[in-house]
């Protein structure tokens, strides 16, 4: 067993075990990226590192939770992956080329030991050599949720929808490229920062939009609270730049709302009908404070201004009203920074409180020649939403039909139905 | 590239949880045909009669076999298939996950072996 397929069974169905083994999980991972990230830093070979540590990952979840955990967890789990590595060179002693690497990473991975306080945190570095430029733009987050978080391959791809065979090959490509390609573990030039920065961050905040669509009543799902966690790693890393506070309070803004998005039954809430008494004022607030530090450091990013159009929907909580005017001049802003059909959308759906539904149809047909739209689900619900709205009733029944048949969730193709229903009483 | 979408489940369970409405389609169906015809996805597709109906042929050192239903016994039955044209493997499995069946049975991708240069 290794402590790539240990991953998923780390939550514990017995409930006694499940705080211990959650806070060792913590502890582990934080000791898990930290060393694949040091021990790959000067050999770039990610996969040398991961095997260095999968017994010793494997074994640290195994124990902790029943033993305790460690005073120094990174020289618990450097002591474990030594004796590995000993196995391996005397495994090995036949094949040369493999020897070279192996003892090179048996030699950091002792002095590491004799000295575990001293190991640099290269997490940050390790971030950005997964975004880089050269490395294909789908496999970053998946890169990110693997070597930072240990994830293993098949949970990455069942998390982000991709077959589990394609998802492992890619790693492994995406892998040897950062090795082969020579790419550094550093951090970028200030010049290049914003834009490495940016394809960083981008990565961590994909990783939480796919976990957003999942929503299982009263559980989080695992890649929200992975995308949470590099989020705040981020910031913690990274203390200076706005943009990562930007993203982790759009984040947690986001978070917020979660157990108000379905009802009682397990039905679909839409953001406007949400009752704003199961919003988490905490996290809120989190979140707030985060923006307010992020807004004081200069020119708005990307996600700030995605974080203040959340932050003017949470304010429906305290005044009963939303500031739509507010949003509207928010998405325009936004349009001028991001060229996507998304915030295209979204701009159109705020425009239809400002100026009404019939404004806001003549936009959302409009925005149907991007044929990215053609497949966009989000697009053909607000779509026949609108519609219904604006009375057209015919443009709303097909638009909604196909809102249902591009949803994979069936409390939102519930609601959608309703809507249908709606249709033909109204 | 083009990708067969095969619909495997218990096939009573699949046929009591079929709603038929006038058109002789569950509205989920229809809607999710819609959303491929619109995508430009859909090449194809049937939903296959229940496996009572069906006979299993083999032809060996015997001869030849004529046997009442599928060939192996299996919980799951093949209740119908289709085939889209997308761009590759991601694409089909989102595909795949949005098909109404996918609730009560498995859905399996498979890519087609291209015949001629395509």
């Amino acid at each position: 067993m290794c402590a790539r397929c240990c991953w998923p069974q780390r939550l514990m169905p017995n409930d006694l075990n499940h705080g211990s083994h959650r806070v060792a999980e913590q502890i582990a991972r934080q000791s898990y990226g930290r060393l694949v990230a040091f021990l790959a830093a000067r050999t770039r070979d990610l996969p040398g590192a991961e095997d260095a540590l999968a017994d010793a990952f494997a074994a640290a979840l195994r124990l902790w939770p029943s033993e305790g955990i460690p005073e120094n967890p990174d020289a618990w789990l450097l002591t474990v992956a030594r004796h590995r590595q000993t196995d391996a060179l005397r495994r090995h002693q036949t094949r040369q080329k493999g020897m070279e690497h192996l003892s090179l990473m048996a030699e950091e991975i002792e002095a590491a030991t004799a000295a575990p306080a001293e190991i640099p945190d290269r997490r940050l570095a390790l971030m950005f050599a997964c975004a880089h430029p050269e490395i294909e733009c789908a496999m970053r987050t998946p890169l990110i949720l693997q070597t930072i978080l240990g994830l293993p391959a098949h949970d990455v791809a069942a998390a982000l929808m991709i077959s589990p065979a394609t998802m492992g090959q890619r790693l492994v490509r995406a892998k040897a490229r950062i090795k082969n390609l020579g790419i550094a573990f550093s951090l970028p030039e200030r010049q290049d920062l914003p834009e490495r920065l940016d394809a960083v961050l981008e990565a961590v905040y994909a990783a939480y939009a796919r976990g957003w669509n999942e929503i299982e009543p009263g559980d989080t799902p695992q890649l929200v609270e992975e995308a949470v966690w590099l989020g705040e790693l981020t910031v913690q890393l990274l203390p200076d730049e706005p943009e990562a506070k930007g993203m982790l309070a759009l984040m947690l803004y986001a978070e917020a709302r979660r157990s108000a998005r379905r009802d009682a039954d397990g039905a679909f809430v839409p953001l406007e009908q949400q009752n704003t008494a199961l919003w988490d004022v905490h996290r809120i607030g989190q979140a707030e404070t985060l923006l307010h530090q992020a807004n004081r450091a200069g020119p708005s990013g990307r996600y700030q201004i995605e974080a203040a159009i959340q932050s003017a929907h949470t304010a429906r909580r305290l005044s009963g009203q939303t500031s739509w005017p507010a949003i509207v001049a928010l998405y325009e802003h936004l349009q001028t920074i991001v060229a996507s059909p998304v915030v295209a959308l979204n701009h159109i759906a705020a425009l239809a409180e400002t100026k009404g539904p019939i404004v806001a149809h003549q936009a959302i047909v409009a925005l149907a020649a991007d044929k990215r739209m053609a497949d966009y689900q989000p697009y053909w619900a607000t779509r026949g939403h609108l519609a219904a709205r604006a009375g057209y009733k015919d443009d709303a029944y097909e638009a909604l039909t196909l809102a249902i048949g591009l949803s994979s969730d069936e409390a939102v193709r519930q609601y959608l139905r309703q809507q249908i229903v709606g249709l033909r009483d109204g | 590239m083009k990708y067969l979408l095969l619909i495997h489940g218990d096939e009573s369970k699949m046929s009591a949880a079929t709603v038929v409405d006038e058109t002789g389609m569950s509205p989920d169906y229809h809607a999710y045909n819609n959303a491929m015809a619109k995508a430009g996805v859909l090449l194809g597709g049937e939903r296959l009669r229940p496996t009572k109906e069906a006979a299993s042929v083999r032809v060996g050192e015997d001869g030849t076999q004529v046997l009442d239903g599928p060939y192996a016994e299996t919980r799951e039955q093949l209740g119908g298939y289709y085939m889209i044209d997308v761009s590759g493997i991601d694409e089909a499995v989102q595909w795949a996950a949005r098909c109404p069946a996918a609730r009560l049975g498995t859905i399996e991708v498979r890519p087609i072996w291209p015949t001629r240069a395509e």
